[in-house]
């Protein structure tokens, strides 16, 4: 198995493709970061220009902890196209080229060779959310400094301690390591079908899109459904960004408002991972290889 | 262990591939392969011959597990390759169509991967001395989509060959390969089964080709056999192939598999609709005698000179149902 998997990273890192993502990633944090570095006090007067008649703001509110909030807010919604690129590819890609028949011949069982490529997969997945993390947070931390986070919410105002950020980062990335894992185990189960990358690609991002719309329709026929949809659950990384207040209306440090919401997101989305994984399996070991 | 056990099983056995009534069929509509059934005996170089569509990669995708035989059983190495897949692949190297291989990646790269994902051990020297028997150690670090048609057959068959495998399945190997090529894969071919004792199962859709390796081979036409047999007494030009046309061809194949005809009798399987029999041309008064005296009257008797005559025939036109 340790071996098929290095293969298959090795196939991955060797591909022009690959680097698209991580050349992205670079490129569009390198803009947002030069862009607020640059003109970042018109963005933060945009930004509170309700609150500045009833609020004293002090300190350096356009710090590398709300930098990398922002884009944060920004990249997450996209990178899930990124990792398509790649996870849709994984068996569709080899059946284009007709290697999938010669892997197929090789004294490995089917599934054996399916886990091999999804934990490959994972990976890749997984190299792409710490490429974004070092450049987005220890990247906006390094040139915008550090201090307490000042965050805007729809009806209220957060403010975390400086001290009380970096974990909470942390939680953040490894939700979405869990989000963008349920996004390449659909992107796995769609290349099953296909034998060339487009379909399955185009096909992720339609169903991600699909079900994006679905979770933020308003329709209360659609609230039944919503609870289960791996959508619904991808932004939960915010919830580590909202601190529980005492009595007296005052932040509890190392605190999350609602732990039992990113438990039940993260169980959704394992669910759905797990179920993907599952689907693909069956399919894939019944299937004709005649590519 | 399990090779040992596996080498065991392979010496005892003469068939190296025993196929009983394989089929396979798409929907419901399409049989690609028909109650097929064959062997191959240790060192054979079989040929597998059949026109485009006969049904000879999908026999080929079976016997390597691509794909699911709607009914049958297939052997291999004397173990049943259902329940023994994993075991029977470390032995096995197959080359399936047109050469398939990462175009991104260098042959030196490429036959790395494959010699991994056989779970064989090889050092730089070692696999760059692989590509030399190919022809393939001066382009050994340039990038497999530079390489011409011949040069991708050639790496195919070392990236087959990575494991030493004792059995070597070549589907249409020379398919685009200029006449130099065409003679390369032949004489390597020759080389596996002569010098290294290896089984090779190679398929085509040219007679010519097959008859100047093949020590054995069959013949199928829509996924149906046609003729199988040793390569000397099917190309023995002391024989001559005849197609015989009766008043009932169905009886008369009938009668004469229950006679001492039958050891001249080419087709009788999949659904003839003639009599072909290969024999010695003077025996064909007594032959058709043998007919009248069973009361089957005979319209005509056409001889086809050779196998070739009767191949090209057969891939011409569609005369089996």
């Amino acid at each position: 198995m340790f071996s098929l998997v290095q293969v298959e990273l090795y196939k991955i890192f060797k591909r022009p493709r690959t680097y698209i993502a991580f050349g992205a990633v670079a490129a569009l944090i390198g803009i947002i970061q030069f862009g607020l570095k640059v003109d970042g006090k018109s963005y933060l007067d945009f930004m509170l220009n309700d609150l500045s008649s009833s609020l004293e703001i002090d300190g350096k509110i356009l710090n590398g902890y709300l930098v990398c909030y922002v884009m944060l807010q920004l990249l997450l919604v996209h990178v899930p196209l990124l990792i398509a690129l790649i996870a849709a590819d994984m068996i569709s890609g080899e059946a284009n080229m007709g290697t999938l028949r010669l892997l197929l011949i090789k004294p490995y069982s089917r599934t054996t060779l399916l886990l091999a490529k999804f934990i490959a997969a994972i990976i890749y997945t997984l190299m792409l959310l710490v490429w974004l993390a070092i450049l987005a947070l220890f990247g906006s931390m390094l040139l915008f400094g550090t201090d307490d986070m000042f965050l805007l919410k729809t009806s209220y105002v957060v403010l975390l301690k400086e001290s009380d950020v970096f974990w909470r980062y942390i939680g953040a990335f490894g939700f979405a390591a869990l989000a963008m894992t349920t996004v390449a185990a659909l992107g796995f189960f769609l290349s099953v079908f296909a034998e060339n990358s487009i379909g399955p690609i185009v096909a992720t991002m339609s169903v991600i899109v699909f079900f994006t719309i679905l979770s933020t329709l308003n329709i209360p026929i659609f609230n039944i459904i919503k609870p289960y949809l791996f959508t619904t659950h991808m932004i939960g990384w915010k919830e580590f960004f909202d601190i529980k207040v005492n009595a007296s209306n005052e932040a509890i440090i190392g605190s999350i408002q609602n732990p039992e919401k990113i438990v039940k997101a993260s169980l959704v989305l394992v669910a759905h991972t797990i179920g993907f994984f599952v689907a693909t399996l069956l399919v894939f070991r019944k299937k004709d290889i005649l590519s | 262990m399990r090779t040992s056990w596996l080498l065991v099983c392979y010496n005892r056995m003469s068939s190296v591939i025993q196929v009983q009534g394989l089929t396979k069929k798409f929907g419901h509509q399409f049989t690609a392969v028909n109650d097929l059934s064959f062997s191959v005996h240790k060192g054979d170089v079989y040929g597998f011959l059949g026109q485009n569509g006969a049904g000879k990669s999908t026999t080929i995708r079976m016997l390597l597990s691509l794909i699911t035989p709607t009914s049958g059983s297939i052997e291999i190495f004397g173990m049943p390759l259902q329940t023994n897949r994993a075991a029977i692949m470390q032995n096995v190297g197959a080359v399936i169509e047109k050469p398939a291989m990462y175009e991104y990646l260098t042959a030196y790269q490429n036959l790395k991967i494959f010699s991994a994902l056989s779970g064989v051990s090889k050092t730089r020297l070692q696999l760059l001395h692989e590509l030399d028997v190919v022809g393939l150690a001066a382009r050994a670090n340039d990038l497999v989509r530079t390489f011409s048609q011949g040069m991708k057959q050639r790496l195919a068959i070392a990236m087959a060959m990575v494991n030493n495998p004792e059995l070597i399945l070549l589907d249409e190997p020379t398919n685009g390969l200029d006449p130099q090529g065409i003679a390369d894969i032949r004489n390597l071919i020759l080389q596996l089964s002569r010098e290294q004792g290896k089984t090779v199962l190679v398929s085509s859709h040219l007679l010519s080709e097959i008859e100047q390796v093949a020590t054995r081979l069959i013949i199928i036409d829509k996924g149906c056999k046609l003729v199988e047999g040793d390569s000397k007494d099917l190309f023995d030009t002391s024989k001559t192939v005849v197609e015989i046309n009766t008043l009932n061809n169905e009886q008369a194949l009938k009668e004469l598999l229950q006679s001492n005809w039958s050891g001249q009798i080419l087709v009788d399987r999949c659904n003839s609709k003639q009599v072909i029999m290969q024999l010695d041309e003077k025996l064909l008064p007594s032959l058709h005698k043998h007919l009248v005296e069973l009361g089957i009257g005979v319209l005509s008797v056409k001889p086809m000179h050779s196998l070739e005559d009767y191949f090209l025939q057969i891939t011409s036109t569609q005369k089996y149902v």
